[in-house]
């Protein structure tokens, strides 16, 4: 892009990039970006907190503990933890079960088509250090060794009362976090 | 209900051994054999004549397990094949094979289903199967290099 765009010479992918910035530049040089941020962060972190949705993936035996957190005795949907099917519904990716190097890159593309504000849950043993599978030679050795992952809840595998407080950890991490509605600074 | 009706057969364990034995007089040694259980030990060169008498003329219709050992000086290729018709007679046919270039001929023209278990048993073991229509690995990544199920496979040291 050159840095006097001509409007009428520019294709759309050029037009949307430079509009975007210059937008980008006005936000910020008028404070209006950090006044939106600071308006809209209780609001924002709140429905962030409270919608947090989990994406149904299985990996092994801990996605049972999981299908029971969102049955009607322990009801994770209470809390607003809903498990969606498709990545790009979700914000938090569960690691539950041992992750085997066949799977590890379609869990880590699965990371990567979730939009943006999200968070890694590892859950059990085997996906926080291998577990019972440590030093196997087909088994990842923990999913901290290729996702940023946020909590580990440790159990083989934990209750789901432990699963539901490990999602309420994460309630208190993401108000702390207080990222505002441009998930920047 | 003692026994299901297609388990009702008509020849014994040791009627099938007999026929075996009459039918390969030489490679192919009966170890032990009960009512309903035959354990034999072939020479590879006879085995794929073996399989094919026992789908053909002893109605052997089911590839139950294909599986391996590590004997240390040797690798064995184990096969369990069943019968519903002969009072759900089971035979283990053991083959043993050289350590160093471990070849055996592919049951799979004869029984599909015996595709998978082969699959996993090269996967493990190493043991390549002649005329198999699709021999790659199937639990663990393609580019692996090792055979985790032999005795000399060392896992990597801990702290």
């Amino acid at each position: 892009m050159n840095d006097n765009p001509n409007a009428v010479a520019m294709n759309s992918k050029d037009f949307m990039s430079w509009s975007t910035g210059v937008i980008d530049d006005i936000l910020r040089a008028t404070m209006a970006k950090k006044a939106i941020d600071k308006l809209m962060l209780p609001f924002w972190n709140w429905s962030q907190r409270n919608s947090m949705y989990p994406l149904h993936f299985g990996l092994a035996c801990c996605a049972l503990e999981m299908a029971a957190s969102a049955g009607p005795r322990w009801d994770t949907e209470r809390l607003g933890i809903i498990y969606r099917s498709s990545p790009r519904q979700c914000d938090i990716l569960l690691l539950n079960g041992w992750i085997s190097k066949k799977v590890r890159p379609a869990l880590r593309r699965l990371y990567e088509q979730m939009p943006a504000p999200k968070w890694v849950v590892a859950m059990g043993e085997c996906s926080i250090s291998g577990g019972p599978w440590y030093d196997c030679y087909n088994v990842v050795q923990g999913g901290d060794t290729f996702l940023p992952v946020d909590i580990y809840i440790p159990g083989c595998p934990p209750r789901p009362e432990a699963l539901i407080d490990g999602f309420l950890k994460l309630q208190k991490k993401i108000r702390a976090e207080a990222k505002g509605p441009f998930l920047e600074d | 209900m003692a026994e299901i009706n297609a388990c009702s057969g008509n020849m014994t364990g040791v009627e099938i051994a007999d026929a075996l034995s009459k039918e390969f007089p030489e490679g192919l040694t009966i170890t032990s054999f009960a009512p309903k259980r035959i354990y034999a030990q072939a020479g590879k060169e006879i085995f794929l004549d073996i399989v094919k008498f026992m789908k053909d003329e002893l109605d052997f219709d089911h590839s139950s397990l294909v599986s391996g050992m590590d004997m240390g000086d040797r690798i064995q290729a184990i096969h369990h094949l069943t019968s519903y018709r002969n009072n759900c007679c089971l035979i283990e046919i053991v083959v043993d094979l050289d350590r160093d270039n471990p070849e055996i001929d592919s049951i799979t023209p004869l029984y599909e289903g015996a595709n998978y278990t082969e699959r996993e048993t090269y996967d493990m073991l190493g043991i390549v199967f002649k005329g198999h229509p699709n021999l790659k690995r199937i639990f663990l990544p393609e580019d692996t290099q090792f055979y985790p199920l032999r005795k000399d496979f060392k896992l990597k040291e801990g702290p």
